[in-house]
């Protein structure tokens, strides 16, 4: 005689520590395994792209500090760069280095974050979390030190940045470049290594590359898989196309090969910084601009690479101070096109860590 | 790419092709699949309210090639608009496209599971579209830089209270000290 048994219906979230921020999964379950996958996702939703309409493009700078809130750097830089080359508008050259300057360093504190969330999902709770939240402690301290702010930004301008860092940033930036590879190394040995870690994290979560580009994948889950692109390389804004670094890329497209592209970020992107560091010309960091830019009516599809992936904005314009339509492609939305796919007939806990190693972000996924 | 698609390619300049929007689908396949273009990968798909029409905007790329190829639809149906869905060529529309229904009200034939994605299940409306008034009708829609051509609004100042001649009716204020 067999135990009767049904599928049953499990909520996880939208307040619980493995959904990373306010994200409901609703699974159905036949014992451990998942037999179908629902997300819900709107929690956070600001519409942000309808308030753009009413704001002049440098009034929604600020936007996108809110959208990705782990990486207001790079969402900062989407938006001065697409409207620079909607516009003309140049930024000075030292205002470009400082710009590739701090993209770096978002990225670091952005995949510190990512994966030290998703070790806490394997199962190493909180203890290399604290570990990775220690660096990105230190960058967040040189953002405060340069702009006042420590994850809403709102650095990059139109045409510039909004501050030169002060004396002792550059001292600081030195220290933490010099630790910085001694400290990924620990965590290399701490874990890579480790035997829990990797049965938790190997083979699971496979994405092949033809399905990984199929479904708009970008960034590390694209890169995962094996797929080299990157748009720093493949079509570099600011000044991206002078410094030396490679793009890693994962064997299988696995949660551990997804881990490993961004620990491998981290070090390329040390070396960024570095060059950029010896690099960087002196001169004024803001050109002057207009206060209410009225781009020729037209529109842009531009984009820069995130630490999630591609950033794009689509901007309208109808000749007003104020974009027409104004959209954010989200790289952590998209990157969920396969959670259903990945998360049906898998176990609940390989689900967890698959939705850990895409790396979501609500404020962007929701805008 | 007229040649390959005859009656398909609507229009098409150094910017975007506009396709007909009956027979998208068929049109991001063949650049899917044509060597030329080899347009492996859906990079954006979003929509534009003109007032009288929707414009349905698909940025795809190719990785191996590096380049990118901006295809339109128009649909001239402002009250109903529908067109043939990306998801069978792009799985990566599937959020996509459920974001547009979501926020714009454009029906894709074929997606497999149309629903909103951000707003809840009867709300009112569909916020991105340039008619919408807000919430249940009780908000008028913003009107953008209200202030843009007029004097700013003194706010500092109740009107309701005061004489003609700019005085304060309060009775306290007035005779007071």
């Amino acid at each position: 005689m067999t135990a009767p048994s049904e599928p049953f219906v499990l909520n996880i979230g939208p307040q619980h520590p493995s959904t990373h921020g306010v994200f409901r999964l609703r699974v159905v379950m036949d014992g451990e395994v998942i037999r179908d996958l629902d997300m819900i996702v709107g929690y956070l939703h600001r519409s942000m792209e309808k308030l753009a309409e009413e704001r002049t493009y440098t009034q929604n700078i600020p936007f996108t500090d809110r959208a990705d809130y782990l990486a207001a750097m790079t969402g900062n830089l989407g938006l001065a760069v697409a409207v620079e080359r909607m516009t003309g508008v140049q930024a000075p050259e030292r205002a470009e280095y400082l710009r590739v300057i701090f993209a770096e360093l978002q990225r670091i504190a952005s995949h510190a974050m990512a994966n030290g969330t998703l070790i806490s999902d394997a199962g190493a709770w909180q203890t290399p979390l604290l570990y990775m939240f220690r660096e990105r402690e230190k960058i967040l301290d040189l953002f405060e030190m340069t702009c006042g702010a420590r994850l809403t930004t709102n650095y990059m301008r139109i045409g510039g940045v909004s501050f030169e860092p002060p004396p002792e940033f550059w001292p600081a930036l030195q220290e933490l470049l010099d630790e910085l590879p001694a400290r990924t190394e620990e965590y290399a040995q701490l874990l890579i290594d480790n035997e829990i870690f990797l049965s938790r994290t190997r083979n699971v979560g496979i994405i092949s590359p033809e399905d990984a580009i199929n479904a708009s994948l970008s960034g590390p889950a694209l890169r995962g898989s094996g797929v080299p692109w990157d748009l720093r390389k493949a079509e570099p804004y600011c000044v991206y196309d002078r410094f030396d670094f490679d793009v890693p890329v994962g064997k299988i497209g696995d949660v551990y090969d997804r881990f490993m592209v961004r620990m491998e970020e981290v070090k390329q992107s040390v070396r960024i910084i570095k060059q950029a560091v010896a690099q960087i010309p002196p001169g004024p960091h803001k050109n002057d601009i207009p206060l209410a830019l009225r781009p020729e009516p037209g529109e842009i599809y531009s984009r820069v690479e995130g630490p999630r992936g591609e950033i794009g904005f689509y901007l309208v314009s109808d000749g007003s101070p104020a974009p027409y339509r104004f959209h954010l492609r989200s790289p952590a939305l998209i990157n969920l096109s396969l959670l259903r796919e990945l998360g049906t007939g898998a176990s609940l806990p390989d689900a967890v860590v698959t939705l850990g190693s895409i790396d979501i972000v609500l404020g962007e996924i929701d805008r | 790419m007229a040649a390959a698609l005859p009656g398909i390619v609507v229009t098409s300049n150094d910017e975007w092709v506009e396709v007909a929007p009956d027979r998208v689908d068929e049109a991001l396949r063949w650049l899917r699949d044509s060597a030329d273009f080899d347009a492996a990968q859906l990079s954006n798909l979003t929509a534009v309210d003109r007032h009288d029409h929707f414009e349905v905007v698909y940025h795809l790329q190719s990785l191996d090639l590096n380049h990118q190829i901006a295809v339109k639809a128009m649909l001239s149906d402002h009250e109903t608009p529908i067109l043939p869905s990306a998801y069978p060529v792009y799985k990566g529309a599937l959020l996509q496209e459920r974001e547009v229904f979501d926020l714009m009200g454009i029906r894709f034939q074929g997606h497999p599971d149309l629903r909103r994605l951000f707003l809840w299940e009867g709300f009112p409306g569909h916020p991105l579209r340039k008619d919408w008034m807000g919430m249940a009708g009780t908000v008028p829609g913003l009107a953008r830089f209200p202030y843009e051509d007029k004097a700013a609004p003194d706010r500092l100042m109740n009107t309701d209270n005061l004489t003609a001649d700019g005085r304060h009716t309060g009775s306290q204020i007035a005779g007071g000290h």
